[in-house]
């Protein structure tokens, strides 16, 4: 217990420290990079003092420094800053567009991390045979297609040719859940195809591996039925390395949902940065991108927490 | 009074340097991933090159008479919405996203080569510091990173070059650390460091030759996940800008009447960036499986 404690300060530290240097980095594009933020926002035909008016409303004639401390202290206690279109607190927009986000993350991930692990332990129990190059084949190609590539077939497939899903993720107003998962079903796809290959092949060679091991052969040796070898030997093993390509692969997730939102229309954070960065919002922009890392930062931890009470030589202050 | 450093290289070294990359190269012509690949990828860098002088209709000429009509004899992929041939677009469309998306990777390769060279070679506070930038930079997806670069400077092919050059670069740098963590413990580097060389010798004249495959491999995957983010950020707007026939931008401005059944004006450009994003993967699974042999 004590090992995982530490364990755990060490790497909350270390995700800390990027936190802070991500919020210098967004800090820096959004407030310092475009030079004059008020001649951004009214356009070079702008008159000179409309423009020094904006500049100092918005609080951008002090110090950089004080404006980051104000910026980054302000968000720390959930003060997200004013949106420069909405002329309204940011927080509410983020937290709600976070909320949809998370949903369609959810449906994504609760389709492919049973179906992953599946198709892997079977290419592996099938290894070089034609099943498991449909399997190994198919999840490559999938997971390097871009989403709104995948998105775009999927939708002319099921939406408009077949007509079994709707194309937007706009569900009508007041809809209930399984009417929401209904109309996730769809975006959830091009994700899912990315994700599938990673974690079937992670699966996969995992699987292999364990099969291949000393305990297995004991545990066949002794002469356990297969199916127990399988699935009490074998598989628990197999799924620790695949954890941690789940976890790595958040980030590729997050970064899949934010473009599967413009392309079906979904009111989550991808399209919430994606108009923000449009009409150069930068205080939208900024906490948008910012709540993202943060919660990525948390997956991160949470699956580096599940990765140690899962593995003994980690749980038991083993190993390193 | 200096001493010419003893010329250490046995006889035979060049030419068994030179067989093995005739071997890589017949391994290569093996591979069938390789030879799929390759072919798919030279037919877009030909479209890239020439598309330009053989397509039937200017990419950019419009028709309104004959917008949205379906694929026929005149037009094989149709028009979209202001009469513009598909087919022409889609082979023209090749060529914005082969210049962006090598170069960008050709940045990648040199800044994260270097930056893995100095991490991996010296270790301690320089490799703490960099590692721990390198992370924050990975902490969101790159294509936001790319948006709020773009965004901040204004949308330019350089800019994206820059930005997507930029944060692989990490990615490359971590490959190069890990294989020149390797190399440094080994016999030849002592050896030039006994002969008193300096560490930028060593680093680029000793050490890098010996990781070259590895960053071969890793820029070749690489390359697949530019082209990957390149369309996607000329999807969402921040990319390649208009007129240009690019693939991504076509289907971010066709897609959405695709509830009206005009599937041709986005179903060839996917299908046009999916060859080529699976194109570019076969050859590098080929390159990393011969190098590996």
């Amino acid at each position: 217990m004590r090992a995982i404690l530490s364990f755990l300060v060490q790497r909350v530290s270390l995700s800390l420290v990027t936190l802070f240097l991500l919020s210098v980095m967004v800090f820096i594009a959004g407030q310092v990079l475009p030079g004059n933020v008020g001649r951004a926002i009214l356009g070079p035909l702008a008159d000179m003092r409309a423009v020094e008016l904006l500049n100092t409303q918005l609080g951008l004639d002090r110090p950089i420094l004080v404006q980051y401390w104000d910026w980054i202290s302000n968000f720390v206690q959930g003060d997200m800053g004013t949106s420069y279109i909405f002329r309204a607190p940011v927080a509410p927009f983020v937290f709600e567009a976070l909320g949809h986000t998370l949903k369609l993350a959810a449906v994504a991930l609760v389709l492919v991390v049973p179906l992953g692990i599946a198709a892997g332990v079977v290419a592996a129990l099938n290894v070089n045979r034609p099943l498991d190059r449909i399997i190994s084949l198919g999840g490559l190609s999938a997971t390097v297609l871009p989403e709104f590539v995948t998105g775009i077939v999927l939708i002319l497939v099921f939406g408009v040719w077949l007509q079994w899903l709707p194309i937007s993720a706009a569900w009508p107003p007041g809809a209930g859940l399984t009417t929401q998962i209904y109309y996730l079903i769809l975006p959830a796809l091009p994700l899912f195809l990315v994700l599938f290959g990673y974690i079937a092949r992670m699966a996969r060679s995992g699987m292999i591996e364990a099969l291949d091991s000393d305990y297995v052969r004991t545990a066949v040796l002794k002469g356990l039925p297969w199916r127990t070898v399988i699935w009490r030997h074998a598989l628990r093993n197999a799924l620790l390395p695949t954890i941690t390509v789940i976890a790595s692969q958040t980030t590729y997730l997050v970064g899949g949902v934010v473009v599967v939102e413009t392309l079906f229309r979904y009111q989550g954070i991808g399209s919430l940065i994606f108009t923000a960065a449009r009409g150069k919002d930068f205080p939208i922009l900024e906490a948008g991108i910012l709540t993202i890392g943060i919660v990525l930062s948390i997956a991160t931890l949470l699956a580096d927490l599940l990765y140690s009470v899962l593995n003994p030589r980690i749980r038991l202050g083993g190993g390193r | 009074m200096s001493v010419e450093p003893a010329d250490i290289s046995l006889p035979g070294d060049e030419e068994k340097r030179r067989g093995g990359l005739a071997q890589t190269l017949a391994l290569l012509g093996r591979s069938g991933s390789f030879v799929i690949g390759f072919g798919i990828v030279a037919f877009w860098v030909v479209c890239a090159l020439f598309g330009r002088h053989f397509v039937p209709y200017d990419p950019l000429a419009d028709d309104i008479i004959n917008s949205l009509k379906p694929p026929s004899a005149e037009h094989w992929f149709g028009t979209d919405q202001i009469g513009r041939d598909v087919f022409s677009r889609v082979i023209v469309g090749s060529r914005d996203i082969l210049m962006v998306a090598p170069l960008a990777t050709l940045l990648a390769t040199v800044a994260g080569t270097a930056l893995g060279l100095v991490t991996g070679y010296f270790r301690g506070i320089v490799d703490e510091v960099i590692s721990r930038i390198f992370e924050a930079f990975m902490a969101v997806p790159v294509v936001i990173i790319a948006l709020l670069v773009v965004v901040a400077l204004g949308p330019s092919t350089t800019t994206v070059i820059c930005v997507i050059g930029l944060s692989f670069s990490p990615l490359i740098a971590r490959t190069v650390r890990s294989a020149v963590i390797a190399e440094r413990e080994l016999d030849y580097v002592s050896a030039a460091k006994l002969r008193r060389e300096n560490t930028l010798y060593i680093l680029f004249v000793e050490i890098l030759p010996n990781v070259v495959p590895s960053i071969l491999v890793e820029a070749s995957v690489r390359l697949g996940y530019a082209i990957f983010v390149v369309a996607t950020l000329s999807f969402v707007g921040f990319g390649i800008q208009p007129p240009s026939p690019d693939w991504g931008l076509s289907i971010s401005s066709n897609y959405g009447m695709i509830g009206g059944g005009y599937w041709w004006t986005v179903l060839f450009d996917a299908l046009a960036i999916a060859t080529l994003v699976i194109g570019v993967n076969l050859v590098a699974d080929g390159v990393q499986g011969a190098l590996d042999a």
